[in-house]
């Protein structure tokens, strides 16, 4: 196995992209995820790679899909307020059919909000962020060896796909440093026939585009697109479980709420309350089957979000509302702690399944 | 056996670094380790804190609300925090630069008036350093070997002359007595 090292998350998913081939970087700064831009600008130039800090995010991510129509492993990162600016590329790119990694270090909004932790992006990262019918495939690292997993699981999935893969973070995953190795195999980059890399007069030439003024062209393509999102729904969602096979009560968590989740529940299940985490690791897909199944046995579920309640919404539809979806949040910067959760899930076992 | 850390100061003081070290000496060890700063427009002067947790298990939560330890480099941070250390707990203060004392009485607390000591070491900077070779040895976990391994990873090679001047204050730290 290869050496753990101490790494912040934020350098985790720097190294992890440079380790699956991405050459390619576009950003412009803001906390709290400048330390990819950062990592990126020091090793780039080492390794025959481009950094380069845009003028403006919007400018970042359009380099983004010139990149990527090449046929390149590419990349950008920001942080909510730069996410909003970037959402007409993430359209572009979707309505191309181009592959790219986005990372999205989430802070507390709507607005410039503030630079603390948040997870209130979830409605614009799982329902495409731009305008159009799409989809992002939306990744949800809970630790700082998945920031760097994911990130390597993100470029293959875009590339299979031809879509955009989404690291949906948050601030404290990005600042904190843990443990991580980088002992993966690296799989080839798939060759990409429709890439604009020059005929050489061998063969027709590519058009990536997404414009299409015949309607009966355009709602093809979308259907054709969303045949795909199908297999991507049927293959690709992923959730770790915790403790849910007898679970009463099942907590519902991502990201940085799921480790304060997870503290929760282990201090409930020494209580003797008979209490499940349930932690999508793909947001879109949304790890349906899972909560269904587990709809079958529960008697509540427990959202805990840094939002005023946005998974809860896909809870609730995985699960047909057959069981109760209650909220536990923090908002604009706050965390919740174990406590808030252990009183819910203590609250929630007291009334049973009301 | 899990322990929760808080360092706490001012912008400047090492906080960061010093959790870092610590950090990574649990690592060396092969425990589970985790390490969050506060981030924000504090980088000098305002006040900063570094939650480090040391653990057997898998580290859940990484952000200290209940310090088994707290490391108190300036009276804000003992201001805010005292309340919030775990019954049985421990602090350390830093005595050169706090003149109250604790006033809860179900703590183990440690003076160390650890900027004067870190003068005398000949690197005033060092203060974080001093703290933590005492609280190390507070628990009887003062490995020669893994914190020299830990300040290695710590200290970049550009840099390399700190590494004795780290050492020696962590020595001194671990060697002071009130």
């Amino acid at each position: 196995m290869a050496e753990k090292v101490l790494m912040k998350g934020n350098e985790a998913i720097a190294e992890a992209a440079i380790q699956a081939g991405c050459r390619h970087y576009f950003g412009y700064p803001i906390t709290p995820q400048t330390e990819i831009a950062a990592y990126m600008a020091k090793r780039m130039p080492k390794i025959g790679g481009t950094f380069l800090q845009a003028e403006s995010e919007i400018a970042a991510i359009n380099m983004v899909y010139g990149v990527s129509s090449a046929g390149k492993r590419v990349m950008t990162s920001s942080s909510s307020p730069g996410i909003s600016l970037k959402s007409e590329g993430l359209s572009y790119l979707a309505g191309s059919d181009l592959p790219a990694l986005v990372v999205n270090a989430q802070r507390g909004g709507p607005g410039l909000g503030g630079i603390q932790p948040s997870q209130s992006d979830y409605f614009q990262a799982t329902r495409g962020g731009g305008h159009g019918d799409y989809h992002m495939i939306v990744l949800a690292p809970s630790s700082v060896q998945e920031m760097a997993d994911l990130t390597i699981r993100g470029f293959e999935l875009a590339d299979e796909y031809r879509m955009t893969a989404m690291i949906l973070a948050d601030g404290t995953i990005g600042q904190m440093m843990e443990p991580v190795s980088f002992d993966f195999k690296f799989k080839e980059v798939p060759e990409k026939p429709w890439a604009t890399t020059g005929t050489k007069n061998a063969r027709k030439h590519n058009v990536v585009n997404s414009l299409y003024l015949n309607p009966e062209q355009l709602e093809k393509t979308n259907i054709e697109r969303y045949q795909r999102y199908e297999i991507i729904k049927e293959k690709e969602a992923m959730a770790e479980e915790y403790l849910t096979e007898d679970a009463d009560i099942i907590v519902a968590a991502f990201g940085i709420a799921a480790r304060v989740s997870k503290n929760a529940v282990n201090a409930a299940r020494a209580e003797g309350i008979k209490v499940g985490l349930i932690r999508p690791i793909t947001l879109w897909p949304f790890p349906e089957k899972v909560f269904a199944k587990a709809a079958d046995h529960a008697k509540k579920i427990i959202s805990v979000e840094l939002s005023m309640g946005q998974m809860i919404e896909d809870v609730r539809l995985a699960t047909a509302c057959r069981v109760p979806v209650e909220l536990c949040s923090r908002v604009g910067g706050m965390i919740p702690s174990p406590d808030q959760v252990y009183n819910a899930i203590v609250e929630a076992a007291r009334k049973g399944g009301e | 056996m899990t322990r929760e850390y808080l360092f706490a100061g001012f912008g400047g003081q090492g906080l960061l670094f010093s959790g870092k070290v610590l950090a990574y000496k649990g690592l060396i060890e092969d425990k589970n380790v985790s390490w969050l700063p506060s981030y924000g427009p504090e980088m000098r002067g305002g006040t900063a804190n570094c939650s480090v947790i040391v653990s057997d298990d898998p580290v859940g939560a990484p952000i200290v609300l209940n310090p088994d330890v707290l490391v108190a480099m300036n009276l804000p941070s003992l201001d805010k925090y005292e309340s919030a250390v775990r019954p049985g707990g421990t602090i350390l203060v830093e005595s050169s630069l706090i003149a109250r004392k604790v006033t809860r009485t179900d703590v183990n607390v440690y003076y160390v008036p650890a900027t004067k000591l870190a003068e005398e070491v000949g690197a005033p900077q060092l203060a974080n350093m001093i703290l933590v070779g005492k609280m190390l040895s507070v628990f009887g976990e003062y490995n020669e070997e893994t914190v020299s391994a830990a300040l290695e990873k710590c200290i970049s090679a550009r840099h390399a002359d700190m590494l004795e001047l780290n050492r020696k204050a962590m020595e001194t730290g671990k060697n002071y007595t009130e």
